[in-house]
């Protein structure tokens, strides 16, 4: 007998064993007690387009198409579809016995409401929309999409994994304006919202749709059959990590999303644990320059910094010395996925200050300050603001070292004016990897200037390879195309690339079916 | 007495009022923008003005002010801009968790703490006086978070006695109730244990230099009354005001634990709203602290009546 179970013997004589409380569920109801990367603070995945909210959204809503493992669009909620030869109408057929969890059935007229919502603040959504000529639900299970010219990434669009996603549902919700939060949260998803134990910041819950038709092909990340093996999910928000560290190794939560890499040799040391990739499209981090104001107007002085910076360093700040979980990341697209390039990158990320410092004397760098805000709440941006404020002190620079918090940066980063009037010449952040695997929803690579993301480059070369590639028929042609973009976002100096970098996933070992994904998928999830 | 109470009452209004200009205009001026959280990376400057357009974020000051103080008047704290749950709503599922870490913190706090402070005041100059002021002043200097992970690491992990994290309503039962507060409230009753006993220490060696308890002794008293009926009674009035003081910071100061053991109190609410900028909720939060506290204060002041019949309103 170890001294833990003597313990607890002896314990036992005078206490209850303690157990997490919650609602009086059926016998046998098997329960996933699941701790998210963040708290979901709002229920809306088209009002609201952080990760959490989408990952929160996949549960409830229901697609027409979702991307597999190998990122191709499969049908989801359609039974098939139809393009026309000159590609400009698409027929969409409704799978026969959709529900919505209020007992209703699914209808066209929801597609064709929940398409419109979407695409008004989805980014590619917002493309289709501008080449539309007519969305109609021609009966009760057919949508008809009359489009003015091809769009070869349409169904693509309709599966993706990037926020906001195209989730369906019911009309009435659907006609909601896509600027104010839906108040109703009914899908036709395998799993129904239980509102009444919502606790924004502490819990959300999630009971399994028993009215849910999964597809008969096995699941796939967004494709297949989404079939649920547990009664309910729980989410159990918990800011601090080393609390969700002790709650996984204490059996009170049985899936962690996102421990953080300090703590994950400890759970490797307990043997009721897994820890393992969690994403494999990992994460992109970054720093963005201002375009608009000197010094960063100058492009030389950008490709000064971007040839001077070690993504070594930034890496290692973020994961730690755990070599496996970061590589170098010469562009822009993310490692592992069919358009990954590393054309024109030979000068991203040398670590070669001197070659830096002489690179900035020969632009003509006049002592400008950089005004660089660094977001302390996050490790992410903290880790890699104080690399930042390193490498610009080496260079030569003067640097006005802009502590915040992320709120602040959020704001500020808006702001075009001038550094010194409350505008800004750099700021830190990352993207996840699924949505930097093309430019579709992937806006922080556009140079549209004015129209483009914080710090407005203005790079001609960029737009038109982007162009391309959504003009791109075939796979090759959309290769010729990234390998443009991607040398061309590198000599303007986009923004620049600190690496790749991944996480982990811990659970415990009588859960089965977790895969690596960009959402933690639920379905095929089940529990001993 | 009741017009004592009466006038008190009606004084927490200037108060609330004052609080309420200051905490509106302070978000309002402050940097940080919840649309632009909202609308989120991808979103474009257009977006995010018209989220703030929808939420009303763009209007003059007074404007907001004014329909803020109106909407309050009525009794409505307004709706989170995030979550669109009344903001009466999400206080209201808060209550109970702080509250009853603050309730079981206080009671473990007092009834460790008073009868230390009254032990060392007697045994002054002794081992006893120098090992309890010594457990105070570690009180004091050990950072919260650093005693609740230990508490966590050797009674939840390695023992398994407690749970690590979470919160049960008492109307799930008692003991599941008191199991998930045991080790938060012992966690944050350790600052209030130092603070409480060096008070009552240093009341009671005031109080027993007094010549009543000098009498006390010399009619026979057994030490025990002495100190706990006729020395401590008389040394009351500045233990209740630390306690009450203890009151008023635990509705709103426990956010370190809160966030250590996962309980959904107000303190985590708070700062959560503070970092989304959800003006509704800290502006709710701040007047219901406020409020609160105006109470407490006033029930400590009439708590003094019951302790010095020489104290009258």
């Amino acid at each position: 007998m170890d001294r833990r179970t003597f313990l607890k013997g002896s314990a036992a004589l005078g206490l209850a064993a303690p157990q997490i409380a919650r609602p009086a569920l059926a016998q046998g109801a098997k329960v996933l007690r699941f701790v998210p990367q963040a708290n979901l603070a709002n229920f809306d995945p088209i009002w609201g387009t952080q990760y959490v909210v989408r990952n929160a959204g996949t549960l409830v809503w229901d697609m027409l198409y979702g991307v597999d493992a190998q990122l191709k669009p499969q049908r989801q909620m359609v039974e098939s579809e139809e393009v026309s030869g000159d590609k400009l109408t698409w027929t969409f057929r409704l799978r026969p016995g959709l529900k919505w969890h209020d007992g209703e059935p699914v209808l066209a007229k929801d597609v064709v409401a929940s398409l419109t919502r979407w695409m008004a603040r989805d980014p590619i959504g917002l493309m289709i929309r501008g080449i539309q000529d007519d969305l109609t639900a021609t009966d009760d299970k057919t949508v008809q999409w009359r489009l003015k010219k091809p769009f070869p990434k349409l169904l693509y669009a309709l599966g993706k994994t990037n926020a906001p996603m195209a989730l369906m549902m019911p009309e009435r919700i659907a006609k909601t304006d896509p600027f104010t939060q839906i108040t109703e949260y009914v899908g036709s998803g395998p799993m129904k919202f239980v509102r009444n134990e919502w606790v924004p910041g502490a819990r959300a819950v999630f009971e399994t749709f028993t009215d849910y038709k999964p597809r008969d092909e096995p699941n796939s990340w967004l494709a297949g059959g989404k079939r649920m093996l547990v009664d309910r999910v729980e989410w159990v928000i918990m800011p601090d990590p080393a609390t969700a560290s002790a709650a996984l190794q204490n059996g009170e939560v049985d899936w962690w999303e996102n421990p953080i890499s300090d703590l994950v040799p400890l759970l490797r040391k307990n043997s009721n644990l897994n820890v393992d990739i969690a994403d494999p499209l990992g994460n992109v981090g970054s720093f963005r320059m201002n375009h608009l104001h000197p010094p960063f107007d100058n492009p030389k002085i950008r490709q000064a910094v971007m040839t001077a910076m070690s993504q070594e360093d930034y890496m290692r700040a973020i994961v730690g010395d755990d070599d496996s979980l970061w590589k170098k990341l010469p562009g822009f697209f993310t490692p592992g996925t069919p358009l990954y390039s590393e054309a024109g990158g030979d000068n991203v990320g040398k670590g070669d200050i001197k070659l830096g410092q002489k690179l900035l004397k020969e632009a003509g760098y006049k002592g400008e300050p950089v005004v660089c805000i660094v977001a302390q709440d996050q490790g992410i941006t903290k880790a890699q603001g104080d690399i930042t404020a390193d490498l610009l002190k080496q260079m030569g620079f003067n640097v006005d070292f802009v502590a915040t918090d992320w709120g602040t940066t959020g704001t500020r980063r808006a702001s075009k004016a001038p550094p010194s009037q409350g505008g800004w010449n750099m700021f830190h952040t990352w993207h996840a990897g699924a949505d930097c695997i093309n430019p579709a929803g992937y806006p922080a690579v556009r140079a549209s200037g004015d129209k483009a993301w914080f710090g407005w480059p203005n790079i001609p070369p960029v737009e038109t390879a982007i162009a391309e590639w959504f003009d791109a028929a075939d796979p090759a042609a959309e290769k010729a195309a990234i390998d443009k973009v991607n040398a061309a976002a590198c000599e303007g100096v986009v923004y620049v690339p600190t690496g790749f970098f991944l996480g982990y996933q811990a659970w415990r070992k009588n859960v089965s079916g977790i895969v690596k994904g960009p959402i933690p998928f639920t379905w095929g999830v089940s529990k001993a | 007495m009741l017009g004592y109470i009466g006038r008190r009452i009606l004084a927490t209004i200037p108060v609330m009022a004052v609080v309420g200009l200051f905490v509106f205009s302070l978000l309002y001026f402050a940097p940080g923008d919840p649309a632009a959280i909202i609308a989120g990376d991808q979103a474009t400057p257009d977006d995010v003005a018209r989220i703030r357009a929808t939420l009303g974020l763009d209007r003059p000051f007074l404007v907001r002010f004014w329909e803020w103080s109106w909407q309050i008047l009525h009794g409505d704290l307004g709706t989170s801009i995030f979550t669109n749950l009344p903001v009466t709503t999400m206080i209201g599922q808060r209550v109970q968790p702080t509250v009853s870490l603050m309730l079981v913190t206080l009671v473990f706090a007092i009834v460790v703490a008073v009868p230390l402070g009254v032990v060392a005041a007697w045994k002054a100059g002794s081992l006893i006086d120098r090992l309890v002021m010594g457990l105070a002043v570690m009180g004091f200097s050990v950072p919260v978070f650093v005693v609740g992970y230990v508490l966590a690491y050797v009674f939840a992990l390695e023992l398994g006695w407690l749970p690590v994290q979470g919160y049960t309503p008492i109307e799930q039962g008692f003991w599941p109730w008191l199991s998930n507060l045991i080790l938060p409230a012992v966690t944050l009753g350790l600052v209030y244990i130092a603070l409480i006993a060096r008070v009552t220490r240093a009341t009671m060696l005031d109080v027993l230099q007094q010549d009543y308890v000098r009498t006390a002794r010399a009619k026979g008293l057994s030490q025990g009354p002495v100190l706990f009926i006729h020395a401590l009674k008389n040394a009351a009035v500045p233990i209740v005001t630390v306690i009450g003081i203890g009151i008023a910071l635990l509705i709103g100061g426990a956010v370190v634990t809160e966030t250590v053991f996962a309980i959904p109190g107000l303190g985590r609410l708070t700062v959560d709203a503070i970092l989304r900028r959800d003006y509704p909720v800290i502006q709710g939060v701040v007047l219901l602290f406020s409020f609160v506290y105006v109470l407490v204060n006033l029930a400590i002041d009439l708590s003094y009546t019951l302790l010095d019949p020489r104290i009258r309103y």
